[in-house]
């Protein structure tokens, strides 16, 4: 097929490309402003605790070297935990603490680090080495997610999260992003995770996407991913939702994960999320977009947005009408 | 409106931009091409005699710059004579003048003739009255029976001076005409004579003296031609044919009468006039014809800078042309690259050591500089010092490759200095943090990509066409800022995304 019959093929699809993401949407809808409100995740989690949207526990804050110092009186009172960088992106810089072992301290990756090993990987953390354009930086110390059982075979090692793009407030298209081998644990489609879709209406897992290519199972534990409901799906979508009067952004990811004792929390928000997601969905973003636009100005309240998402963008239905004005 | 208010602008830009351009190449003839050449002529006028003591001044006539041909780079060669130049009427003379010289004599007059299409060259010497000439007894009246016959089969003055020619080359000749022109009638008669009846019958009219720009000449004889006034305008004659309209490489040299020099005081008087053509380059001839006919837009041209800020130009201005490459691999066809503008400056470098030691040169200096940063990772060093020490390894790296090459006498190693050291550290810096998060093989992948937009960029800007357009039409720039423009309202797919979605669209 010709890459002109392709191009045809995917406008037609509705599949939105990232010069229209940029261009049509996030130029127009995301003021830069804003950003610093998702780039910072410790500005995202007082903004979620402001509103009550549940997000993990903070444990702590390390923002200058002398809190790094005392650092081991905030650590001895909890078992496990996550140290992550404030304005961190793809997931670097994280630790996830799962246990002690005498003084060590046991990562989920099986690695043993020392209280000094602890010490040096905050000091990097403050300078700014994982963060976007290597500012000075904040280390947070957080709850550790128990992550629900409902995607434990179907994940390898790490936390699957919970992707959702939420325009204007409507939630237009999920995906879970399951850790594999390949990914070293991370939720991250770049390193290798699968990128499942979900159903906006029923919260059912669709096909998976691996690499760019439509996989049946999960590479590493072989179980089917497909079917699976996610737990909770209404909260999730209700939650997504409300992000949208949280931070003034009209095209954002919200990244959500399942608890199994505290059910959803939000991870963090991003204003410029991947194109993957319609890859796991095999759908084209552009006509739901559309469509909010279309109806936007009937849709007041956060329950109204969600119910047009579950009645419009579910399985097998067509798109409600674009009207001609739009 | 939004997408209204970018098609104006850009609309704008393109026209402000293409007129410029086409004003320039097609009313001021400037060269499209680098390779253009144009003829040019040198002309010379040498005057030999012997003096004696005697007081010596010669006048001699010099060209003067018309709509078609300029005159430049005049010179005058003579030993001890003072000399000047005036105007006098129509025409410019130079006269040479010494007090007391004895022996052989040689002077000079030099110019470079240039084809000079440009522009408007205001005739702005006065119109001359006709001067009735001093005509007696039975010149007058053979002048006056002319006058009557001609003027008896003709309608104005175009088809008067038109049978005055014709009858003035019949032959057997009109017996009137044959007591003013003689037996042997030279051109140079005819025009005098043919001037002389057309002052009698009331025409303004006088002799044009000129030569023709040969290939090469030893001796250029002098031509003689009739000018009418014809409205406000002067229309040439060929005095043998009547045919209309100066010859092609005609240099009119001067009008009205007299002799090309005038002298006193000297003996064996002998001048010639001299012509060689030579080929130049049609630029430089456009400039110096510009900068005569048109010296503000000269001034606020590239050409006016010194010569040493126009070579830092030359490149400067090539970089718009590669920052708009970069915009379009990256926004259409969706290449990445490490920094935006990282290809660009590569290219650049790439310009001084050539392609194919440019690549390598880039090659081994982010391998060797790749393997540095790794070590330094093991030693857990903070981002700033972690950077500054692989800005020295880069530094040094650099030095050494010129040193070795050097010894190699491979000379192009020299030029490695030339690449953009800081450009090169974050270079193996985003390279190296790319490597950790994503993998080697995206990073080298990438690493691949930045140096082909980097190859196919200096590609581009070392084409010494392409250089030549923007440094001699740099308004084009205004073109490619209107296409970046539009390039960034573009919202279709990137040629990779298309492959990336495939699979979409097989739905």
């Amino acid at each position: 097929m010709s890459l002109f019959a392709t191009a045809k093929k995917l406008k037609e699809a509705g599949v939105l490309g990232l010069n229209q993401r940029n261009g049509d949407f996030i130029l127009k809808y995301n003021p830069r402003r804003l950003f610093p409100l998702v780039d910072d995740k410790l500005l995202t989690k007082n903004l979620c605790g402001k509103v009550g949207i549940a997000v993990t526990e903070l444990y702590g804050v390390v923002e200058i070297q002398k809190q790094i110092e005392e650092i081991e009186q905030m650590l001895s009172q909890h078992r496990d935990f996550v140290i992550k960088p404030s304005r961190g992106s793809g997931g670097e810089g994280i630790i996830v603490v799962s246990g002690k072992i005498k003084d060590l301290f046991r990562t989920v990756n099986g690695h043993l680090m020392s209280l000094d090993d602890i010490k040096q990987h905050l000091t990097r953390t403050l300078s700014g080495v994982y963060s976007l354009g290597g500012q000075p930086d904040k280390a947070l110390i957080e709850y550790r997610v128990q992550f629900d059982p409902v995607f434990e075979k179907i994940s390898y090692l790490g936390v699957p999260d919970v992707r959702i793009i939420v325009f204007l407030g409507v939630p237009v298209m999920a995906m879970v992003r399951l850790p594999t081998r390949l990914s070293g644990g991370k939720a991250n489609l770049h390193k290798g995770a699968i990128g499942v879709g979900i159903d906006i209406g029923s919260g059912q897992t669709l096909q998976a996407v691996w690499r760019n290519s439509v996989v049946d199972e999960h590479p590493d534990t072989g179980n089917p991913v497909e079917g699976v409901a996610v737990p909770g799906w209404d909260k999730l979508l209700d939650i997504a939702a409300r992000c949208y009067d949280l931070t003034g952004l009209g095209y954002q990811g919200v990244d959500l994960v399942l608890d199994k004792d505290k059910g959803p929390l939000l991870l963090e928000l991003n204003a410029r999320p991947g194109l993957q997601i319609q890859i796991a969905n095999r759908a084209g973003l552009l006509p739901r977009l559309r469509a909010v636009e279309a109806n936007i100005a009937k849709l007041k309240t956060v329950s109204e947005k969600v119910a047009f998402a579950k009645e419009n963008f579910a399985l097998h239905r067509d798109l409600p009408p674009i009207s001609s004005n739009s | 409106m939004r997408q209204y208010h970018l098609q104006i602008l850009c609309g704008l830009l393109v026209a402000l931009g293409l007129g410029f351009f086409l004003y320039k190449s097609q009313v001021m003839h400037y060269p499209l091409s680098p390779d253009t050449q144009t003829d040019a002529w040198l002309v010379e006028a040498h005057s030999s005699f012997r003096a004696d003591g005697r007081p010596v001044k010669l006048s001699l006539f010099i060209p003067k710059s018309t709509q078609e041909y300029l005159i430049m780079d005049e010179s005058f060669i003579s030993r001890g004579f003072g000399l000047t130049t005036q105007l006098v009427d129509a025409n410019r003379q130079a006269t040479w003048s010494i007090r007391r010289t004895s022996g052989q004599h040689g002077l000079y007059y030099r110019a470079v003739v240039r084809r000079g299409n440009i522009g408007d060259m205001k005739d702005k010497t006065k119109i001359p009255q006709i001067v009735a000439p001093a005509l007696e007894g039975a010149n007058l009246e053979a002048v006056n029976a002319i006058i009557a016959e001609v003027r008896a089969e003709s309608a104005d003055t175009d088809s008067f001076v038109d049978g005055l020619i014709k009858k003035m080359n019949e032959s057997p000749l009109d017996s009137n005409l044959e007591l003013l022109l003689g037996r042997r009638s030279t051109s140079l008669k005819k025009a005098t004579v043919g001037s002389q009846i057309l002052a009698q019958a009331g025409i303004l009219s006088r002799v044009l003296f000129g030569i023709l720009l040969s290939d090469e000449t030893k001796n250029a004889p002098i031509l003689h031609r009739l000018e009418v006034r014809a409205g406000s305008v002067w229309r040439s004659y060929d005095v043998e044919t009547g045919e209309v309209g100066l010859p092609e490489n005609f240099l009119p040299w001067w009008r009205g009468g007299g002799d090309l020099i005038v002298s006193s005081g000297v003996d064996k008087l002998k001048t010639t006039v001299s012509v060689v053509k030579h080929q130049e380059e049609a630029l430089v001839s456009t400039l110096s014809g510009v900068q005569v006919t048109n010296p503000e837009m000269f001034r606020f041209s590239l050409f006016s800078l010194p010569l040493e800020t126009q070579s830092v130009y030359r490149v400067i201005m090539m970089i718009p042309i590669g920052a708009f490459i970069v915009a379009l691999l990256r926004n259409m066809v969706g290449f990445k690259t490490f920094g935006t503008f990282m290809p660009v400056l590569i290219a650049l470098a790439f310009r001084e050591t050539q392609l194919f030691w440019g690549v390598v040169f880039f090659t081994v200096l982010v391998a060797v500089g790749l393997v540095v940063r790794f070590y330094l990772d093991t030693l857990k060093l903070l981002l700033v010092p972690r950077l500054a020490s692989v800005l020295i390894v880069v530094v040094l790296l650099m030095a050494g490759l010129s040193i070795i090459t050097h010894m190699l006498g491979l000379e192009p190693g020299l030029s490695v200095s030339l690449f953009p050291m800081i450009i090169m550290t974050m270079t193996i810096e985003r390279m190296s943090i790319m490597w950790d998060e994503v993998g080697s093989y995206d990073s080298v992948r990438q690493g691949i990509s930045s140096l082909l937009v980097a190859a196919l960029i200096y590609g581009v800007i070392s084409n010494k066409y392409v250089a030549h357009l923007i440094f001699v039409f740099p308004e084009l720039l205004l073109i490619v800022l209107a296409m970046t423009i539009l390039l960034g309202r573009y919202t279709g797919y990137r040629l990779l995304e298309i492959k990336r979605f495939g699979v979409l669209g097989k739905v």
